[in-house]
């Protein structure tokens, strides 16, 4: 019996699809599958996309702040120097020396006054030399301060022998140097500086970054202690960043160059090839997403134009009973909305079915899940919204077709 | 006194592929006026235009030239919406080939041009349905989907369906044309049941001249001019 909440257009539209049975349901499963291969890819995407990002930020802060390059001018040069001369020198690049960011303290607090930054952190870098009886290895010793570089990088969960404390003559190293030296937590390094400073240091813990040319060669030390092997007292080389919005890092690094007067590099600009891969991917995905709709939308449409078909004595019969052409018009509408619906919705469940799979099936040679994946439910109600408008859209030539139809020719069948 | 004109027909011409070489006129000028309450049988050969003129009175299909009013009111400036409206509210059909939705049951049929003119279904329409279903005989198969039902009780569920609106025009094309003696018998009987019950005016196509015999006139309709 007839729904008393439903409009005529709905219950003709939904007792039409009721009736072609079978084409209905293969529609639906084609819009299902289509849809369920979009919310799959894209979900996969996503997390594999998420997870890169992951991975790379997590040994690094989003954006560096480094004292601007030394750059030489030729002396005459210049928007004063004659026309007509002509100059033969060679202007030779100079050397890029160590040297601290002018002023750090207050570049520090000019950054963390800016909105959206997190934590902001200074470092003093630089190449060393460390010896262990007749083993060298050249590293590159980081000066930090604990408390604001450890909420940039998480050591938490990268130690593994020791402890992240450090103290004024600690040492933490990569598992690949202490393996490379023999070394392990309590043992004694000796560090020389380029400059010919040495001092002997206690590892305090070992880490795994998760890279070996990482793990061989970094190596973190308390701030002062790199500054004084660096000759660098009270100067820092670098100023590490984090922001709240790690997509924004680029505008926002610019926005610091600009407005402090220090080279700013965000990881966007830093991991250039990783990013350029991720929006590849990303655009052939929307390609994807595209061609799938618009097969669905070819889908829905074929099935409504066979149905109008099927369906014309039937309209002919409405209008002579005093049906308007606009309510026709809205009930191959509806039923073109209902398959896209429909559609999604299964196509929904199809996509998180398939991802549970997936998960369950796709895993590393030690059992854990390959990578997170991410099921994101605004994608699946963006999904249902999108394929009832293809639904909506697909269906508007056969549904102006079925409304100019002449009832007398419909009837006449 | 004589009952007001209900349809009313003046040199009505109807052609088709006009403006083509292959233009032909189907309909030559015709005059008809019907009164309210008239049960007229419509005869003529095949191809005379029988079924033009019944889809232009029922405003399926316009006029090239001539006007046509329908109880009282004249339709040849009417828009598309306007005629939809009328011929919802004012005209019932009844074809030869039953021509139920298959898809829904006998009673939803004859809600159909209710819920068409109303957009909502509700208990009124419901009831008025449910007597005009037992008015022809059918409660017992009210439920019945109209696909599985045999060809006489189709054509009364038409009948009723096309009574539901209390039209005044009931426009009925070989109604029992294919149908067994016994059921064209009960289809005519019902049709000349309401057209005393209620006083609708009927044109009733056929090509039983006992049939004819019994309405109140016939209309001969041959090559395509009427005669009474």
């Amino acid at each position: 019996m007839f729904s008393p909440w439903l409009p005529f257009e709905w219950i003709v539209a939904v007792r039409f699809l009721r009736q072609g049975r079978l084409q209905t349901v293969f529609i639906i499963a084609g819009v299902a599958i289509g849809v369920g291969v979009i919310v799959f890819m894209s979900s996969l995407l996503s997390g594999l996309q998420s997870n890169f990002i992951r991975r790379v930020l997590s040994t690094q802060s989003h954006i560096q702040l480094l004292q601007p390059q030394q750059v030489t001018r030729p002396l005459r040069d210049g928007p004063d120097a004659p026309k007509e001369q002509i100059e033969g020198s060679i202007v030779q690049p100079p050397l890029q020396q160590t040297k601290s960011i002018n002023q750090w303290q207050t570049v520090v607090n000019q950054v963390r006054a800016i909105e959206g930054v997190k934590v902001v952190s200074p470092v003093a870098s630089g190449p060393m030399l460390v010896v262990r009886g007749s083993a060298i290895r050249a590293v590159t010793v980081s000066g930090i301060e604990p408390e604001t570089y450890f909420r940039i990088v998480d050591f938490s969960d990268k130690i593994l022998r020791g402890t992240s404390r450090l103290r004024g003559s600690d040492i933490l190293i990569g598992d690949e140097l202490s393996k490379d030296l023999g070394v392990s937590v309590g043992d004694k390094l000796h560090v020389t500086a380029a400059t010919g400073a040495t001092s002997v240091l206690t590892i305090a813990g070992v880490f795994d970054l998760g890279n070996k040319s990482a793990n061989q060669r970094n190596t973190f030390t308390e701030l002062r202690t790199a500054q004084s092997l660096l000759d660098l007292s009270g100067g820092v080389t670098s100023i590490e960043v984090t922001v709240q919005d790690i997509y924004a890092a680029e505008t926002m690094a610019q926005k610091i160059a600009a407005s402090i007067g220090v080279d700013a590099d965000s990881w966007i600009k830093n991991s250039a090839q990783l990013f350029s891969a991720i929006s590849a991917q990303s655009r052939a995905n929307t390609a994807i997403r595209f061609f799938v709709g618009l097969s669905v939308a070819f889908g829905i449409a074929s099935v409504l134009v066979v149905s109008v078909v099927q369906k014309s004595r039937e309209i002919g019969i409405l209008r002579a009973m005093g049906v308007s052409r606009g309510k026709i018009l809205r009930l191959f509408l509806v039923q073109g909305g209902l398959l896209g619906f429909g559609g999604a919705l299964a196509g929904s469940g199809v996509g998180a079915l398939s991802l549970v799979l997936w998960q369950r099936l796709a895993r590393n040679a030690d059992g854990t899940p390959l990578f997170p994946m991410e099921f994101d439910s605004t994608m699946f109600c963006i999904a249902l919204v999108l394929a009832t408008i293809t639904g909506l859209l697909a269906a508007l030539a056969p549904a102006l077709r079925a409304a100019r139809l002449d009832p007398v020719e419909a009837i006449r069948g | 006194m004589d009952k007001p004109l209900v349809i009313q027909l003046r040199g009505v011409r109807k052609s088709y592929k006009v403006g083509t070489p292959f233009e032909t006129e189907i309909l030559h000028g015709i005059d008809l006026a019907v009164r309210r309450g008239e049960f007229c049988a419509v005869m003529g050969p095949s191809g005379s235009g029988k079924s033009t003129l019944l889809n232009i009175v029922g405003l399926l299909d316009r006029p090239t030239s001539g006007s046509l009013q329908i109880a009282t009111q004249e339709t040849t400036a009417l828009n598309d919406h306007d005629l939809t409206r009328l011929r919802g509210h004012t005209i019932g059909f009844v074809f030869q080939h039953h021509h139920l939705i298959t898809a829904f049951t006998a009673l939803e049929n004859v809600m159909i041009p209710m819920l068409g003119a109303n957009g909502f279904p509700n208990a009124a329409m419901r009831e008025r349905a449910t007597e005009l279903i037992e008015s022809v005989g059918l409660s017992p198969w009210k439920d019945n989907l109209a696909g599985n039902m045999s060809g006489g009780q189709q054509q009364r569920v038409a009948i009723a369906r096309a009574l539901a609106m209390n039209p005044a025009v009931l426009l009925a094309d070989e109604p029992t044309g294919n149908l067994d003696s016994k059921s064209a018998d009960t289809v005519f009987a019902l049709l000349r049941k309401f057209n005393q019950e209620q006083g609708t005016t009927l044109l009733f196509v056929t090509h039983n001249p006992e049939l004819a015999d019994r309405c109140d006139k016939t209309i001969q309709v041959i090559d395509g001019m009427v005669t009474e």
